[in-house]
């Protein structure tokens, strides 16, 4: 403690050059945090998908329907648990910009099917007496302000038409990857009023089995049972599924996270070399020091701790930017199409670490080369 | 008692033997010192003089562990410094010399107070003792009331009297000055002669000092000439430059 003076003394020589120093390592920083947040957030939902769920889609295309009657058809094939179907709704709240996920669902079999996402009790029993009732994400319900009991109207987009629906319940998700931003309604109160539209037919099938490792086997009886029928299905197991849809968007976040990683390492280098100059424009001072009885090895970890000090300090200003970052965004209507979360310990350490890498390594160096000149040589430039 | 002969006694605060030094410049042999002797009592004043590029301050740095010999020995105060390694001599030089060079080569971001004190950070001393003997140290050379200014805010004699104060705040074996009034106007040169001459009579310190300008080592008791890579006292000189021998 007692060389802080001569530390902080060295460090506050040139405030300017300080000041851009640790900006350029905390904009590297916010830069490293905000791919993590990125990738994360292509690969959100391959994380949580279940391994024992499958989904089973027209072989066409998802969009493309398939009959209610396979329903009972799936749930026979031997490994099979239980079978739920969805719809997707589209619609929006008082203003287009307002979109979110919005799925009739099958009531009686959704919870045990999406088992982590939980429902208390009462609210849910609450939903299956209400044919208009709806329950909905947290995140959504916290983003709309929607309280339970409320009465809401939702403006179809494929379904035409003002939509109304109680909120009947809020789920939340077990683990800190779940998405949170559904909402999900009655697919009998869809059908009611689309019968029409949907002729019989749902959106898609998840399917629950017994044991994960019974997938592959299931996923082919499935696809062989309907086989050369009008109506072809396609099964993946929900991680399959989900990976497949993420690699859509992957391309970009893959150039997203290309482009600023080369952009993230520019700076670091760009930082390190101004900190490798500042330590040779005092070559002599260092030599000094050793000429009044500092050792080589002093001298050197005295560079290194400057070095390291504002890359950490900088580095830190970074990834608090970062997370607050994290939080502004989890807060935007783009969270329900990417859904940052906030920024995980191990992305932050591991930038952390590469930051006291970088500047441990700018930091030591420059003094490694000042420290093999002799103390004579250097002292005749002063 | 200073000897230039090697035949001084073993005991002088230091002795000198032999000592040779030479250079590789670009493939070319440079013998500055040539079996160069040496022999200083504690508590003398030595000053030496010589042409540019004689070896003046080659001999300095070798006194003070700054550089090593070709050939010879060097001993101070009984520790043989020639044959140290490179750590127990970075040790030695922190306890036993202090250097004044002729750019004061204070540290630009620390205070007087702070660039006396650096010496002491390598004590086991109390934060406290550390502050009393800084604050004596720049007493002793005036400059008690400009301890919180920066190198920046001093005149070049007053930051010549800071490096002064750091080199004595651990009271070394002896002080090692380069040219220390080359930089100074003869006033300040004055002031900081002065200065040394106190540090000589009153504190009994041993100072060996480089200097080209006569006035200044006019004041040291013993004024040696370095000619040919050895030493010869100043009468000796003056007397082979004119052909005869003392």
């Amino acid at each position: 403690m007692k060389y802080r003076g001569l530390l902080f003394a060295n460090l506050f020589r040139k405030k300017t050059r300080l000041v851009l120093t640790l900006g350029s390592f905390a904009v590297a920083l916010f830069l490293f945090s905000l791919l993590a947040l990125i990738k994360h957030a292509f690969s959100a939902n391959v994380d949580v998908a279940g391994v024992d769920r499958l989904v089973v889609i027209n072989r066409t295309a998802i969009i493309q329907p398939l009959p209610i009657s396979y329903r009972d058809r799936i749930l026979r094939i031997p490994g099979v648990k239980r079978v739920t179907y969805d719809n997707w709704f589209g619609g929006v709240y008082q203003d287009p910009k307002n979109a979110f996920s919005q799925f009739a669902i099958d009531a009686e079999n959704q919870r045990q099917v999406f088992h982590e996402l939980v429902v208390p009790d009462d609210q849910w029993q609450a939903f299956l007496k209400d044919r208009q009732g709806a329950i909905v994400g947290a995140t959504t319900a916290k983003r709309f302000g929607w309280k339970i009991g409320q009465r809401i109207p939702i403006q179809g987009t494929i379904f035409p038409g003002t939509w109304e629906f109680n909120i009947d319940g809020i789920y939340t998700g077990q683990r800190s990857g779940d998405d949170q931003t559904q909402f999900w309604f009655h697919w009998d109160y869809l059908y009611e009023r689309a019968k029409n539209v949907l002729q019989g037919n749902v959106g898609w099938y998840t399917v629950l089995i017994d044991n994960p490792d019974d997938a592959v086997r299931i996923v082919k009886t499935i696809d062989d049972e309907f086989a050369n029928s009008p109506y072809e299905t396609h099964t993946d197991t929900e991680k399959a599924f989900a990976t497949g849809f993420a690699k859509q968007l992957g391309n970009i976040g893959f150039l997203v996270i290309a482009i600023g990683t080369i952009v993230f390492f520019t700076l670091l280098l760009v930082t390190g070399n101004t900190m490798a100059i500042s330590v040779r424009e005092r070559i002599g001072e260092l030599a000094v020091l050793k000429a009044l009885g500092y050792s080589d090895r002093f001298v050197m970890l005295l560079v290194l701790a400057e070095a390291m000090l504002v890359a950490a300090v900088g580095g830190g200003l970074g990834l608090l930017t970062a997370a607050g970052f994290a939080m502004l965004l989890a807060a935007t209507p783009m969270h329900n199409f990417i859904p940052f979360s906030t920024l995980s310990a191990s992305a932050a350490l591991t930038g952390l670490g590469l930051t006291l890498l970088f500047g441990a390594a700018s930091g030591f160096l420059p003094a490694l080369g000042g420290l093999r000149l002799r103390v004579i040589d250097a002292l005749r430039r002063v | 008692m200073v000897r230039v002969d090697g035949a001084g006694r073993n005991s002088s605060l230091i002795n000198v033997r032999g000592l040779d030094k030479k250079y590789q410049r670009g493939g070319e042999e440079i013998h500055v010192l040539q079996g160069l002797n040496l022999d200083v009592e504690a508590g003398e004043f030595v000053a030496f003089m010589g042409p540019s590029g004689s070896g003046k301050t080659t001999l300095l740095n070798l006194l003070g562990g700054l550089d090593v010999p070709s050939a010879g020995s060097i001993t101070v105060a009984g520790d043989e410094i020639t044959s140290m390694s490179r750590g127990r001599l970075t040790e030695w030089r922190a306890r036993h010399v202090g250097f004044v060079f002729q750019m004061y080569n204070l540290i630009p971001v620390l205070t007087a107070f702070q660039n006396v004190e650096l010496p002491l950070l390598l004590t086991k001393l109390s934060k406290g003792d550390r502050r009393k003997h800084v604050e004596t140290a720049l007493a002793l050379v005036g400059l008690q009331d400009r301890m919180h200014h920066y190198p920046r805010q001093l005149s070049g004699g007053q930051e010549q009297r800071v490096t002064i104060a750091r080199a004595i705040v651990s009271d070394p074996t002896f002080l090692l000055c380069d040219e220390p009034t080359g930089d100074l106007d003869r006033k300040s040169a004055d002031e900081v002669m002065a200065l040394i001459l106190r540090l000589v009579k009153e504190y009994k310190k041993t100072v060996l000092m480089v200097t080209h300008d006569p006035v200044v080592a006019q004041r040291a008791n013993t004024t040696l000439h370095l000619e040919k890579g050895a030493l010869v006292e100043a009468g000796a000189a003056e007397v082979a430059m004119s052909g005869g021998s003392r």
